[in-house]
């Protein structure tokens, strides 16, 4: 009797299930066009040259490709700088970030002091402000320190080492707080038993044991680092002091008439370091991603 | 670790000295503990919450910044039109992205969802390439599709009979492309964030409710949201407060026009503040994101009590 039952049952099922597998695939073949046209369209651009840009032919296909954008680009005086910048900013982020995020993790997570309860919480929130609401103020702060100091502050790429790291830290050392938090408490207290001293123990157990969540903060703070587009819009103005996004959006739209070609190279060549760390530490890339909501 | 417990046992301090001794092991512990997270605190403190409240202060001065105006700027503000406009505008905008990206991020995951496991990387890593490029140089992109003498949208548009649109040269197309442009940047991180919460429903929970009866509406309903609402709320008041700070996407598509029909609090403050040289008025017309944030601030605060009282 069940059985009888069970075999039409199963099989609607199975049908049921196939045309939803179907349809997942159409709609995923839709969303994967929508989401990556503009990256396309950037490469398809960046292999045209100027004339065929402007010529009144399908946009969508390159017919003569050629490198002449980037060749044009490696050349540049103004886009290497912008290249150079960009990497020693956003090294230099990573560095501080990683040295300030980890200390104050393993201080929070594992040693606790007056007030360290707070601070967690308070770290979570400041990742809340937006730097849209802090740059101007900032801006008004360091003409303050420049005129106290004599420091010219304005006008440099090294002041983004100073202000992005505030968009880094909170992130990063909330993310390191919740993969130390998940160390087991006796492995640490076995080592300083042993008597290993606080370096030791981060060094040698929680670096280690928390090594993909290093890599995944590490990661986040080189994107944000790279990708940051306010900061320096208001704080750098000369081309040489630039960092890419700003000094591609300033220096290469110009004029009436765009060198579009060139424009999609450069954002292209940009956006190629993000996406190829990406490409390789997918893994890491998301668990940092998702790790602000599910760890806390 | 066995001998140092055992040479501990056998020879006990005397309890008083230990006592001392431990009390100051542990004062030294936090005084290292707080060494070691002055350098976050003095970062926090010195370019994030001091701004902060110096924005206030710097919102209540005059142009020259030489006297003090009380709320001046704010009434200056409230009587101009366009400072209405810009927080209708930036309401519509970070609202409707905000709805679309959920939307979209909550179906996609779906589809991802339902294909074999062993496909879903595959899908999943194409699906976030749009958050991971830089917002300045996607929106170039935007920009150069947009373009109104060469437009490929409208090339494609113009193929199939119809009319090219004027994507930023109107105000209303204006608006919606910088939306659409928001919500394609964003609509992949709450598919990652529902993809990874969908992965945490028990299959169980799923298989209970088919032998009940319930058709795929009532499962997304009684089963999939209820276990899904913390992660829902979380990214949405993320996202709420990044759209409403946003800055890129309208700078570089509209820079605020045709008309400053598209500005938002960030490139208005942007345009008066530094490119105006009116700092004050700059820092007060960003200091209205303060509600939405504090409204944030309050339901994560509450969020992280909750969770510490449950634990």
């Amino acid at each position: 009797m069940s059985a009888v039952l069970e075999r039409p049952r199963t099989a609607s099922l199975r049908r049921e299930r196939r045309w939803a597998l179907i349809w997942s695939y159409v709609f995923l073949v839709l969303f994967a066009v929508l989401f990556l046209t503009p990256p396309l369209y950037m490469l398809v651009t960046s292999l045209k040259t100027s004339a065929e840009i402007s010529a009144v032919t399908l946009p969508w296909w390159v017919f003569h490709p050629t490198l002449e954008n980037y060749f044009g680009l490696f050349d540049s005086e103004a886009y290497r700088t912008f290249f150079r910048n960009s990497l020693v900013v956003s090294l230099s982020v990573v560095a501080i970030t990683m040295v300030i995020s980890i200390l104050a993790a393993f201080s929070l997570s594992r040693m606790r002091f007056w007030g360290s309860a707070t601070l967690a919480t308070g770290v979570f929130l400041t990742y809340l402000i937006p730097e849209t609401l802090l740059f101007i103020p900032l801006f008004k702060i360091f003409a303050f320190v420049q005129d106290w100091t004599g420091i010219e502050m304005m006008n440099h790429w090294w002041v983004l080492i100073i202000v992005y790291p505030t968009l880094t830290v909170p992130f990063c050392t909330w993310i390191m707080i919740g993969y130390f938090a998940s160390i087991p408490k006796e492995l640490d207290e076995a080592a300083l038993i042993d008597g290993a001293s606080y370096f030791q123990v981060l060094t040698r157990i929680f670096l280690p044991v928390a090594l993909p969540g290093v890599i995944a903060a590490t990661i986040f703070a080189f994107t944000v680092s790279w990708a940051d587009f306010l900061y320096p819009m208001a704080f750098t103005t000369s081309v040489d002091q630039m960092v890419l996004p700003a000094g591609i959006v300033t220096t290469l739209i110009k004029g009436d008439v765009y060198n579009w070609g060139q424009i999609m190279t450069a954002a292209l060549l940009g956006a190629a370091p993000p996406l190829l760390i990406y490409a390789f530490l997918m893994d890491y890339y998301i668990a940092g991603l998702t790790a602000g909501a599910t760890k806390g | 670790m066995a001998s140092g417990i055992a040479a501990e046992a056998a020879a006990p301090l005397p309890a008083t000295r230990r006592r001392s001794t431990r009390r100051r092991f542990v004062r030294r512990k936090s005084w290292i503990a707080f060494l070691m997270a002055l350098p976050l605190i003095a970062l926090i403190g010195a370019l994030v919450v001091y701004p902060a409240f110096y924005s206030l202060y710097l919102a209540m001065l005059n142009k020259g910044m030489e006297h003090f105006v009380g709320l001046g700027n704010f009434s200056f503000l409230f009587r101009r039109d366009l400072f209405w406009m810009v927080v209708k505008q930036s309401v519509i905008f970070a609202v409707s992205a905000v709805i679309f990206k959920a939307l979209i991020g909550f179906v996609v995951a779906h589809f991802v969802h339902n294909i074999p496991a062993k496909g879903q990387r595959k899908w999943r890593g194409m699906l976030l390439v749009p958050w991971v490029i830089p917002p300045a140089m996607s929106t170039l992109a935007w920009f150069w599709l947009f373009d109104p003498s060469y437009s490929a949208f409208n090339w494609v548009l113009s193929r199939i009979g119809l009319h090219g649109v004027p994507w930023l040269g109107d105000p209303l197309w204006a608006r919606f492309s910088v939306i659409l442009v928001n919500v394609w940047y964003g609509a992949p991180f709450f598919l990652i964030m529902y993809l990874a919460a969908l992965k945490s429903v028990p299959e169980q929970l799923y298989e209970a409710a088919a032998i009940d009866g319930a058709n795929w509406w009532q499962k997304i309903w009684y089963v999939t949201l209820p276990m899904m609402r913390n992660i829902i709320a979380i990214t949405v008041l993320f996202s709420l407060i990044v759209t409403f700070a946003n800055f890129d996407i309208v700078r570089i598509l509209t820079n605020g026009g045709p008309i400053d029909q598209t500005h938002v609090f960030a490139t208005w403050a942007f345009q008066l503040g530094i490119e105006g040289g009116d700092l004050p008025l700059g820092a007060c017309v960003s200091l209205f994101m303060f509600p939405i944030l504090g409204v944030a601030a309050y339901f994560i605060l509450r969020d992280i009590n909750r969770r510490g009282n449950e634990a």
